[in-house]
């Protein structure tokens, strides 16, 4: 699925397919959402993860559902490098840490969905439901530190306000994470066009741009970005 | 017969290791015997996890003793690949003393996030049969926090704030820092050269 400044929720396709084609075209790696899971509290059908590492050669993460050691397991189990865990983690904070220590940290993602309110980032929970989606009242900046210190080892920062509109990734709070980040920052949320890429990776310093609608629409394609990026010297795979 | 024998060293994530011998058309087949070990004619030990963890399994299944006495081609990947040298930083772990340095911790350097995550290019040092075909430069995908060190085991380096091993080899003992499960069309191309090796 993918999301609109997640507010219209859209099945892109079959995922088998999209996943081989964007392996082929280029893609460093995919990240699957069941952006639904969390709110309705629902468990996953986790089959097509198995379905899907049989065809993939290039790395993967799934997000969602993930809310104990035995989810995690399980996703890993079928063939996922990472998992992503938001709204449990800050449910239960000490969810990262058993992550950590059971699989190590280069598995545990965490996902945080933050926006701008006043002159703080704020971390935002059940965004995959406008009627459940809230602020925590957590400061973006202190629960990055928080994690990082419970074991994250990789850290996806969708800046809600930009998400979905393709007005470009949101650089001024992504420069104020990047600077307390020690760990790999992917930039999520606003991408619309190959500049848009080009900026966040110069200007915010960091280690990937993930983008979802931009790439399911065919408005960018990927072999066209990386050439692109390769050209303003951002050290990417061709 | 069984191709390829994987190590059942308790880490999850063994099946995008499976998928890939697969999708090579290799037979492979977990496990923890020994003999069954000794007869394979390939020996891959995976790894992901914690070091100490990982040789506290290999010495509780008899197989810290016997990893080091196999004779056929064995390639260690990422863990596994630091668990074939004599010991570790991380846990202050001792490993299985094949290749004779210490596994480090990437020290904290500004612009170069620990774990080491994502494509990075390895560099060949010698004509290694494991990267016949390969393009210099070859993008690869790497998720570690410790690395090896440079020395007469390298085959190959890659730069991140610094080299470190990428690729190393001592007689029938083989070992890729990276996931060549997850590397693509250069990591299918080492999978293959690893299968081809004499």
């Amino acid at each position: 699925m993918k999301g609109v400044r997640f507010r219209d929720h859209k099945v892109v396709g079959d995922i088998l397919e999209l996943a081989a084609r964007y392996c082929a075209e280029g893609a460093d790696e995919l990240v699957f959402y069941d952006i639904t899971a969390s709110p309705e509290n629902r468990s996953v059908d986790r089959s097509w993860i198995t379905r899907v590492a049989r065809v993939l050669d290039i790395p993967f993460c799934v997000a969602g559902g993930i809310r104990t050691v035995a989810d995690a397991e399980d996703v890993l189990n079928s063939g996922a490098e990472k998992i992503s865990v938001n709204s449990p983690a800050l449910a239960d904070p000490d969810l990262v840490n058993a992550l950590a220590r059971r699989f190590g940290s280069q598995c545990v993602v965490v996902g945080i969905d933050s926006q701008t309110v006043g002159d703080e980032f704020e971390v935002y929970q059940f965004t995959g439901d406008p009627d459940r989606s809230r602020s925590t009242r957590r400061r973006t900046l202190d629960w990055v530190r928080e994690v990082q210190d419970r074991g994250a080892g990789e850290i996806v920062l969708n800046c809600m306000a930009s998400d979905g509109v393709r007005q470009g990734y949101d650089l001024r709070q992504l420069q104020a994470v990047r600077s307390i980040c020690r760990v790999p920052l992917i930039a999520s949320g606003g991408a619309g066009t190959m500049e848009h890429f080009a900026a966040v990776f110069a200007e915010a310093g960091v280690d990937g741009a993930l983008a979802a609608s931009v790439f399911h629409s065919g408005a960018i394609a990927i072999p066209d970005l990386k050439t692109c990026l390769r050209a303003r010297r951002v050290e990417i795979r061709p | 017969m069984t191709d390829v024998a994987i190590i059942a060293n308790g880490g999850a994530n063994i099946a995008s290791l499976r998928f890939a011998l697969d999708r090579l058309g290799v037979s492979s087949r977990l496990t923890a015997d020994a003999d069954e070990l000794r007869r394979a004619p390939r020996v891959i030990l995976p790894g992901v996890g914690a070091a100490a963890d990982a040789m506290e399994r290999l010495h509780a299944l008899g197989l810290a003793a016997v990893i080091p006495t196999l004779t056929q081609p064995v390639l260690g990947i990422c863990l596994g690949m630091q668990l074939l040298f004599e010991g570790s930083e991380e846990g202050d772990t001792e490993c299985l003393g094949i290749l004779p340095a210490r596994v480090t911790r990437f020290p904290d350097r500004q612009g170069f996030p620990v774990p080491h995550m994502g494509w990075n290019q390895v560099v060949s040092r010698t004509d290694s049969p494991l990267t016949r075909g390969l393009a210099d430069d070859t993008y690869v995908y790497f998720v570690h926090s410790y690395a090896a060190p440079v020395g007469p085991w390298t085959e190959a380096v890659t730069d991140y704030g610094g080299e470190f091993s990428a690729i190393v080899r001592h007689a029938n003992f083989h070992g890729a820092q990276f996931h060549p499960e997850r590397s693509s069309r250069a990591g299918q191309r080492l999978l293959a050269n690893f299968l081809a090796l004499a």
